[in-house]
């Protein structure tokens, strides 16, 4: 084994890791539904149990642990891979979390011998990594996977999505492994191969055996293809995955067909029925405000702005903020309460906009439907008198019960803005608060 | 004539005993939609709102000669009643109409039911997770879903909209420069549902009360920019309409499932740039769709 047989390892940052998202006719075509990524080992223990080839590998949490995953793996030459819901790993920067300097270059290293395991370990776990995905902040690795090596003849690229257009499982492979398969899709559109699996009749044994042909697949390396991705499709479904991404999937020189990589989220909407989920969910991965939002049935996404807003309806929330960035403003966040909101969320919904301490003001957007304009009034007053609110705060109601509603407001004592419409409601919010043209 | 649902359709509940089912169909029967029954397995027989409770979708068609369903069974098991659904209405009619209201639904049911009502060329599937579809009557009308039918009025503007409240938006904003609706339409904000944005607007262009049209997209995927392409060469009709989501930052979903800009595709400014090269009227503030709307109304001699 030679070094360049590990080039796959530095290649991590080409990788596509992007949030379930993948491409079709070089368009971009998302993965479905609300998603819960996993770790590499997390994937690599579901796809070995599904009978996808991986290389041997262990989890590990401290650098004991990866010197006897070293002695274990008996390789002599070994991945030490920070295992993180990012991508671009090989590329990062780990950094000592308190004093932000530079501890070493790339989260995902080679390592040659036992000392060389210790110093890699040592320097990635309790550290933070920064890659072109995680923003400046980057992430604490709390987690390494250390893997053993294998001698590679070629790098393939696969993908398992669900497409919206085509309302079917979408199988994407290219023989572009290891590259960043956005710019295949660009550049070489042609080297991208697609099978649309119809779910009245499941992944054929043609459809396998074409993609693997398609990659120049053939003899036993096309019979290992066939079998692993019949595996893959398999998993796939019976894990209600939102998207499998291996890059890169390799040939090694025994033509046996490896997922040297693995990216696997999960459709949230199926988590009634995987109770192994709790125990795959690295809650350190998520935002904990967005998590307590979810507890609540509100949904929530920080934004950079300084205008809360509150609204009832996941499109009018986003028209919401589109609008008060349109009179000048700039929403501190997406909050939706969802249809049937009781004064408890709204009142939950308030508090938690008000930790964000950008926040100078608040708009309140609420068209009734099934939610009645006096609830929300009520929930409204009594949020800003329990919570002593302190920031101008303009309420737009509409729908039904709406007089009842804007007569509650009114008849209070607190410094509440009325208004008619949504324009009216972001010109006064950003009026007040000082913003704008 | 309006599309798809007529004021007098005959409609059935499925998860009519449930907490959301009665409270919806109450609300459905108020509006003054011809309820003609509900299903539940397991409790047929029994009556609720005065309607007759049957324990499968075939049985309660037979009995009952219903033209669509609205569904409100909870997630896990919402995709499997829209199959029965189609089965049924295949089965006993050979055409039907399913509003499916549920949010949550696991996508490869979607994708499995998706495709079982495809395969069932007059059987429509509209949703889910939407508000559903409404045609206003001069008095009452079909109301099949969760809005709220005090706001809408018989006219001849036809609505589609990904987006439940923002639908509502729409209305009031019709409302506003005293147009009515001809029938308004929810299609969901998931990844995968039955009827798309060119479908609406293929049988709003065939239906002779629709004379202009509102449509409301939002970020993610690209139905939104097909469907303009498909406008520009199909409707002779005006159409006005929205985007959500110009300020929403890549990567993260927006509340709809669906609602995701991902690698920079599918974002509001790209959707307004295919509605706009299309020739659809374009509001960047829904409060001003009403007089964009009045505008193009305007413009084609029809105000």
């Amino acid at each position: 084994m030679t070094w360049a047989t590990y080039t796959w390892l530095l290649n991590t940052s080409r990788t596509l890791l992007i949030q379930s998202a993948s491409f079709k006719d070089g368009l971009l075509v998302e993965g479905a539904g609300e998603n819960m990524n996993i770790h590499e080992y997390q994937g690599k223990a579901l796809l070995k149990a599904a009978g996808v080839p991986v290389l041997e590998g262990v989890h590990c949490t401290s650098v004991e642990q990866a010197l006897a995953a070293y002695d274990s793996l008996g390789s002599k030459i070994v991945a030490v891979k920070s295992q993180i819901h990012a991508g671009g790993r090989g590329k990062g920067t780990m950094y000592d979390p308190e004093t932000r300097e530079e501890v070493m270059q790339g989260g995902v290293k080679i390592a040659f011998s036992r000392e060389d395991v210790e110093n890699y370990a040592s320097n990635i776990l309790g550290n933070v990594l920064v890659t072109i995905q995680t923003g400046d902040e980057g992430k604490l690795v709390n987690n390494l996977y250390v893997e053993a090596g294998c001698a590679i003849a070629h790098e393939y690229y696969l993908a398992l999505l669900v497409d919206r257009e085509d309302k079917s499982v979408l199988i994407m492979a290219s023989t572009e492994g290891g590259m960043d398969i956005e710019d295949v899709a660009h550049n070489t559109p042609e080297l991208i191969h697609k099978i649309s699996v119809d779910p009245n009749a499941g992944l054929l044994g043609f459809q396998k055996r074409d993609l693997g042909m398609a990659l120049g697949l053939s003899g036993a390396a096309l019979k290992s293809f066939f079998k692993m991705l019949g595996s893959m499709y398999d998993l796939f479904i019976a894990n209600d995955c939102a998207m499998v991404e291996i890059n890169p999937l390799v040939k090694t020189e025994d033509d046996e067909i490896v997922a040297l990589d693995s990216k696997i989220s999960f459709d949230e909407n199926a988590e009634f029925r995987h109770k192994n989920w709790d125990e795959l969910r690295d809650l350190s991965e998520e935002e904990d405000v967005e998590i307590r939002a979810k507890e609540t049935g509100l949904s929530y996404v920080k934004l950079d702005g300084n205008i809360g807003c509150l609204v009832n309806g996941a499109g009018l929330a986003m028209a919401t903020m589109d609008v008060i960035k349109l009179y000048g403003g700039e929403p501190a966040n997406f909050l939706d309460v969802g249809g049937g909101a009781d004064e408890e969320q709204v009142k939950t919904a308030f508090s938690i906009i008000l930790e964000d301490p950008n926040v100078k003001g608040i708009l309140v957007n609420i068209f009734g439907g099934i939610m009645r304009c006096d609830i929300i009034a009520r929930g409204v007053i009594g949020a800003t008198q329990s919570l002593g609110l302190d920031v101008p705060l303009v309420v737009r109601l509409a729908g039904t019960n709406v007089d009842e509603g804007k007569a509650i407001l009114a008849a209070s004592d607190l410094n509440i803005h009325p208004a008619d419409d949504l324009a009216e409601g972001a010109q006064k919010i950003v009026s007040l608060i000082g913003g704008g043209e | 004539m309006a599309i798809w649902i007529e004021e007098d359709a005959k409609v059935l509940v499925q998860g009519i005993t449930g907490k959301q089912g009665m409270f919806h169909a109450g609300k459905m029967q108020e509006y003054g939609t011809k309820l003609v029954g509900g299903v539940t397995p397991g409790k047929g027989g029994q009556e609720v709102l005065g309607l007759p409770v049957f324990n499968s979708m075939i049985e309660a068609i037979t009995e009952t000669d219903a033209d669509a369903t609205v569904i409100y069974v909870p997630p896990p098991f919402a995709g499997e009643a829209i199959i029965e659904a189609a089965n049924a209405f295949e089965m006993v009619k050979g055409k039907g109409v399913i509003v499916c209201i549920t949010e949550g639904i696991p996508t490869l049911d979607m994708v499995n039911a998706a495709a079982y009502v495809a395969n069932r060329a007059n059987v429509r599937l509209i949703g889910p997770n939407c508000p559903g579809i409404i045609t206003p009557g001069v008095t009452g009308g079909a109301k099949l879903g969760i809005m709220p039918g005090h706001i809408h009025a018989k006219g001849r503007i036809g609505i589609v909209s990904k987006s439940g409240t923002l639908t509502y938006e729409a209305v009031a904003q019709t409302m506003s420069i005293d147009e009515g609706q001809s029938t308004c339409i929810g299609i969901g904000g998931d990844p995968v549902n039955g009827t798309g944005f060119i479908e609406c607007l293929a049988a709003f262009e065939a239906d002779p009360q629709t004379e202009a049209i509102v449509m409301i997209g939002e970020i993610g995927g690209n139905a939104e920019q097909e469907a303009a392409a498909w406008a520009k060469e199909n409707c002779s009709k005006p159409i006005v309409g929205f985007v959500a989501g110009a300020t929403a930052p890549p990567g993260k979903r927006m509340g709809h499932a669906g609602a995701i800009i991902s690698g920079g595709k599918g974002t509001a400014e790209e959707k307004f740039e295919a509605f706009e090269a299309a020739g659809i009227a374009c509001a960047r503030d829904p409060s001003e769709l009403g007089q964009v709307l009045l505008a193009s109304l305007k413009e084609a001699g029809l105000r």
